[in-house]
């Protein structure tokens, strides 16, 4: 059977997909299925949704019985929802299926903890607001000095959000 | 029809090839997934939470410095061409434009958007804020993305997790909710069959490619988009830190290529960049694809110095313009109208011809 992309070499993997509930199956050679992203059959799938699928499978053979049943409380979603869709229902999902979640959370990121910046302490200190309204007002200088008033009229009604 | 010349710089100003490397890279772009921590996930509101949800943050928008004068785009309420217009400037994703095969829009689909930055409302996620810049710029990029993170997150109740950071519908975008891409143009390590082994590696160091419109797009025109794949466990710094070292190391692997070519084989890549500006300037019909294919030969071409007149400008023009809804709106058709590929060849004439008059 030739590849039915190029119609030139012989096609070795044959990937069957399930696109709006219609089975096709598409023979490849090996260079097209290359180009296309596809992995040999055996090779560990390399992108970032089939490491997830791989790991979500993983997921759910160690969680306990359960758990496939238990909804979340604030949305009613299900871990077995999140694993057809691959979307979690809230963001009290997080706490719901903490557990499985974890799992999954290290297999993709390799880590649970969140290094960067952390929202409850992004209040910009009023030191920071100081220096930033320094900055516009001397912005401000600037443009007038130049006669870019519009750019002035800009800065003024920025300073003015900002106090 | 939208009148996007309503943005500052008409939603192009990252494609001015201003920016570093821009011979190389044409964009950076940073985005952040935000949820409001008193909503339900995408996936599962309703039309009413998706309004509310709109509302709120248009609110804050308003108040904020960075985003008081946004141009907001209701893409629920677009005609499809308009849609695939905003799409086709790198402004919403695919998803967000409901240009997927089933092609429908969510209903509270928007776009705000003031010069170089943005936030896509109601996509995977209730917020994904974007910083868009031309050429390598990732520094910057981010910088802009995260005042304004910072001047919504003083506005907005953000859902937020001690441990796991920013909460994302998909867990893939956990923690910082940061994707940062670089759009780079590889035709080096295309011709010299280089790039699967590049990308190979970028992948075993945590970084994934796409292609030139982003999640679930093909590689046209050598345009890759490079961007990490982790988003938890490294911070914000590390995560741009790492991506920029790698891209500045397929930019000299490109380079590199690229001296190859012209060393080892000077007559067929002269052959080749020639050919396809041949094709361009001469052609009666061009289909997207090959278009953008005969672009990338040219911009290599003039990237290694062999066409002198050509500026990169006009070529990220081409890019743009090109586009299918972008030539069939400027040409009063529809984009799948049989002489849009007539067209397309007729306006690539014409601006290549007037390159060459002004310059000559």
């Amino acid at each position: 059977m030739s590849c039915d992309q190029c119609r030139e070499r012989e096609a070795v993997i044959h990937l069957t997909q399930i696109v709006n509930e219609q089975v096709t199956t598409l023979h490849l050679c090996e260079k097209c299925a290359a180009e296309k992203g596809v992995e040999s059959p055996g090779a560990v799938a390399k992108t970032p949704l089939g490491s997830f699928l791989a790991a979500m499978g993983k997921g759910t053979e160690q969680a306990p019985a359960p758990l496939a049943r238990e909804a979340c409380a604030r949305c009613g979603a299900t871990f077995q929802d999140f694993r057809e869709t691959g979307r979690l229902g809230c963001p009290d999902c997080y706490r719901t299926f903490e557990a499985p979640l974890r799992d999954l959370l290290r297999r993709l990121h390799g880590s649970t903890h969140h290094l960067g910046e952390r929202y409850a302490e992004r209040e910009p200190s009023a030191a920071q607001a100081r220096e930033h309204a320094a900055e516009l007002r001397e912005q401000l200088r600037l443009a007038v000095e130049t006669e870019n008033f519009e750019l002035a009229a800009e800065i003024r009604d920025q300073l003015r959000v900002l106090e | 029809m939208i009148d996007l010349s309503l943005l500052t710089d008409g939603g192009v100003g990252w494609l001015d090839a201003s920016g570093p490397s821009s011979h190389l890279v044409l964009s950076t772009r940073i985005r952040l997934a935000r949820n409001l921590a008193d909503h339900v996930f995408q996936g599962r509101t309703s039309e009413t939470q998706r309004e509310e949800i709109l509302q709120t943050v248009e609110g804050a928008a308003r108040d904020s410095v960075l985003l008081r004068r946004a141009t907001r785009f209701r893409l629920d309420r677009l005609d499809r061409v308009d849609r695939q217009l905003l799409h086709e400037r790198h402004l919403v994703s695919k998803e967000l434009a409901g240009l997927d095969p089933d092609g429908r829009v969510r209903s509270g689909a928007s776009l705000l958007v003031q010069d170089r930055m943005g936030v896509m409302l109601n996509e995977e996620d209730h917020l994904r804020i974007q910083g868009l810049h031309s050429g390598f710029a990732l520094d910057a990029a981010y910088a802009e993305a995260d005042r304004l993170d910072a001047e919504l997150g003083q506005r907005l109740a953000f859902a937020f997790h001690p441990e796991f950071g920013y909460l994302t519908s998909c867990p893939t975008n956990v923690g910082t909710g940061l994707r940062a891409s670089v759009l780079i143009h590889l035709p080096g390590l295309v011709l010299t069959k280089e790039i699967s082994k590049v990308l190979q590696g970028l992948a075993q160091v945590g970084l994934t490619h796409r292609g030139l419109y982003g999640e679930g797009s093909e590689v046209v025109g050598n345009f890759f988009q490079l961007s990490n794949q982790t988003t938890l466990g490294s911070s914000e710094r590390e995560l741009l830190d790492h991506l920029g070292k790698m891209v500045r190391q397929v930019m000299d692997y490109e380079e590199q290529a690229r001296q190859v070519l012209v060393r080892d084989a000077p007559t067929v890549i002269e052959d080749k960049v020639w050919r396809a500006y041949g094709l361009l300037r001469y052609a009666r019909s061009l289909s997207f694809d090959e278009a953008m294919n005969l672009l990338s030969g040219v911009r290599l071409g003039v990237g290694v110095g062999l066409i002198p007149d050509v500026a990169m400008y006009t070529l990220n023009k081409l890019l743009i313009y090109a586009q299918p809804a972008h030539l069939a709106v400027a040409e009063g058709i529809t984009p799948d109208d049989a002489e849009l590929p007539l067209r397309r060849a007729r306006f690539v004439r014409k601006v290549l011809e007037s390159e060459v008059g002004r310059r000559g």
